[in-house]
């Protein structure tokens, strides 16, 4: 194929993703730099019945016209990532000078914006991951042996929590869960205390998110290692066999080795996935103990009266650095296979 | 396969009964976690608040007490009337209706193109676009609309269907690429090589040649742009006003009513409404999303 006809073929698909992915991805990096204007105060004299008094207003006029000549804002340099809801540089030196102990450091970073969601998104993203992987390789061994009839419906059920949409999901999750809904009432008996809900302690709240992504995702990578059992070459089981492994050794040394292609794979997949967690935060309306950096752009943008523009546009850009250091470690290793190849 | 296969005159693959039956329990209690949640809530959709939420017993969900006394019926639709015709639910569908189609059919379009010339193409510049295409795929949606808001705002096209439409296929289309690219990957070169060498061009190969056989992996891969634009909540509540939000933004503005007594109800009717769908799809495609799903894995 020439050049002249590869770009006549993939030059939609390319200007779509230029214009919708790229060039969003310069505005946000360019938008991070501005704040919003200050407000332009106008002093009005409102006179009623009593008299006059001297009242302070926005200056609404004023304001349209500052926002039509630089609708970004006002420049604000790289100081909207160092301030207190980002990286608060200077909270984090005052922490670290005051504080006692490691526990206190811990504790007091953890009350910032920013650190609380990265440590609640990071923490969501490895321990769900490996947890998706090990259900999923579970279910898929032991759907692979039981009678075959069974299998297309077990299938056909297994797919119902990844297909429906996250909010969809956890919002059935979340009535459930309720203590008015069927599992608190049960866990309520189970514990027997009547005031128990999920909902109350944040480490509870951390637990459901970490269980909804887990029931999510690991129909994800059963599918996935139940496809790859069916290619396991049946004479290399025999053999081993022959040589007499037992069940778990044959799993053990036959098919988690020829399945760690695909594990790679799902976690390939679910790194990606876990790390924009942000539905779930919503549908269990999580947010006082539990925030994620998607959700806290969200905020930024719903923001009633003004778009906190610049201030989502630099956590979104301190998430996409994250994404690419999540990524590194595949972008080298393709790159290597693709020079050795080449 | 041979593994755990039961064969009476091999003794090493014979499988003890407390194994099948261990197994067979433990599908079932997978089965049970998977699949419950939906069939209670899409029972308890029928009902009234105060037998779904029960304070008193559980039971009052699969008995109903205080839907009889309210209703004079087991079961009652209220929830699913005030949520489709006085939430104007049946607005939110259609939208919802709109903006799948389109994002699957321009998604396919402009992916069926691109990832037949990545496929074809052996240049070095076809493994950087898969690459930034993967990158791009693993960008958090709401880091890209951060991006959109404020450009819309000034163009003048936030809150329309069709820049939502648009939007919904660009970030569809890094995926579409990569599933479609390894799809035609499977096609044999020599099908569209043996075109051109009895005179067609490049393009009329890719009519006359490719389109006749790539209906299984369009098929395939149309799934998932549907189900990416049926599914999406971050572009969709971030890009559309209230008056033509699709079903996922406005489940989610039922919810800031839900202190009001009743109003619950209409959130569960119209989660279970938009459930509903995506299990005839399974019912369905379960074989193509199975395949859809292993598409890119079998390749590592």
């Amino acid at each position: 194929m020439t050049h002249k006809e590869f770009m006549a073929f993939i030059w939609p698909s390319l200007l779509a993703m230029a214009l919708f992915i790229a060039v969003p991805i310069v505005s946000v990096a360019y938008q991070s730099m501005f704040v919003e204007h200050e407000q332009i105060m106008i002093e009005t004299e409102t006179c009623g019945p009593f008299g006059c008094t001297p009242e302070v207003a926005v200056d609404q006029d004023a304001m349209r016209k500052v926002r039509e000549d630089s609708p970004a804002g006002r420049f604000n340099g790289l100081d909207t990532y160092t301030n207190s809801s980002h990286l608060a540089t200077d909270e984090i030196t005052e922490i670290v000078a005051t504080s006692e102990n490691f526990g206190e450091i811990r504790d007091r970073i953890m009350n910032l914006p920013f650190y609380k969601a990265l440590i609640f998104t990071l923490s969501y993203t490895f321990i769900v991951t490996p947890l998706v992987i090990v259900f999923g390789f579970i279910i898929a061994v032991v759907v692979n042996s039981i009678p075959s009839f069974l299998k297309g419906p077990v299938i056909f059920f297994s797919l119902l929590p990844m297909i429906v949409t996250p909010l969809v999901g956890s919002l059935v999750l979340f009535w459930m869960i309720d203590s008015r809904g069927v599992v608190g009432a049960f866990l309520q008996y189970l514990f027997a205390d009547p005031s128990l809900s999920l909902k109350a302690s944040p480490t509870l709240t951390w637990v459901t998110l970490f269980v909804y992504g887990v029931w999510h995702s690991a129909p994800f990578a059963f599918v996935v290692f139940y496809a790859g059992l069916q290619t396991v070459p049946s004479d290399t089981l025999e053999s081993s066999m022959v040589d007499g492994a037992n069940r778990w050794e044959q799993i053990r040394f036959v098919v988690m080795p020829y399945l760690l292609p695909l594990a790679t794979f799902v976690a390939l997949m679910q790194l990606m996935d876990n790390f924009r967690i942000f539905e779930p935060i919503i549908g269990f309306s999580a947010s006082a103990s539990a925030t994620s950096l998607s959700y806290l752009i969200y905020t930024d943008l719903r923001e009633a009266e003004t778009p906190l523009f610049g201030s989502a546009a630099a956590t979104s850009m301190l998430t996409i650095i994250g994404v690419i250091i999540l990524l590194l470690p595949v972008l080298f290793r393709n790159a290597r296979e693709f020079n050795r190849k080449a | 396969m041979a593994l755990f296969q039961t064969s009476s005159d091999n003794p090493a693959a014979q499988k003890s009964t407390a194994l099948a039956v261990l197994s067979v329990a433990f599908v079932l209690v997978w089965l049970f976690i998977a699949a419950f949640p939906f069939l209670w809530t899409a029972w308890g959709s029928f009902k009234a608040e105060g037998d779904f939420f029960s304070r008193a017993d559980w039971m009052n969900a699969i008995t109903g007490p205080a839907t009889t006394a309210q209703t004079g019926g087991a079961f009652t639709l209220d929830g699913y009337r005030g949520a489709w015709i006085e939430k104007e639910f049946w607005r939110a569908a259609m939208n919802t209706g709109i903006v799948t189609l389109c994002v699957t059919m321009i998604s396919l379009t402009l992916g069926t193109l691109g990832g037949y010339a990545l496929a074809r193409s052996g240049f070095r510049y076809t493994f950087w676009i898969l690459i930034a295409a993967l990158v791009f795929r693993a960008m958090p949606h709401v880091t890209l609309v951060s991006g959109y808001l404020l450009p819309f705002f000034q163009l003048n096209i936030w809150g329309y269907l069709p820049t939502t439409i648009i939007v919904l296929v660009a970030i569809n289309q890094p995926f579409t690429l990569w599933m479609l690219h390894s799809f035609f990957l499977s096609i044999p070169k020599d099908l569209d090589e043996a075109a051109m060498v009895d005179g067609c061009t490049r393009f009329q190969a890719f009519r006359l040649a490719i389109i006749p056989v790539m209906w299984p992996g369009v098929v395939t891969t149309g799934l998932f742009s549907f189900l990416l634009a049926y599914n999406d909540f971050t572009t969709t509540s971030m890009l559309l006003t209230e008056t033509n939000a699709t079903m996922i933004p406005k489940i989610n503005s039922f919810l800031g009513s839900t202190q009001e007594e009743g109003k619950v109800m209409y959130a569960v009717a119209a989660v279970v409404s938009a459930i509903i769908p995506l299990f005839v799809l399974i019912m369905f495609f379960q074989r193509q999303i199975v395949s859809g799903l292993t598409a890119g894995a079998v390749k590592g």
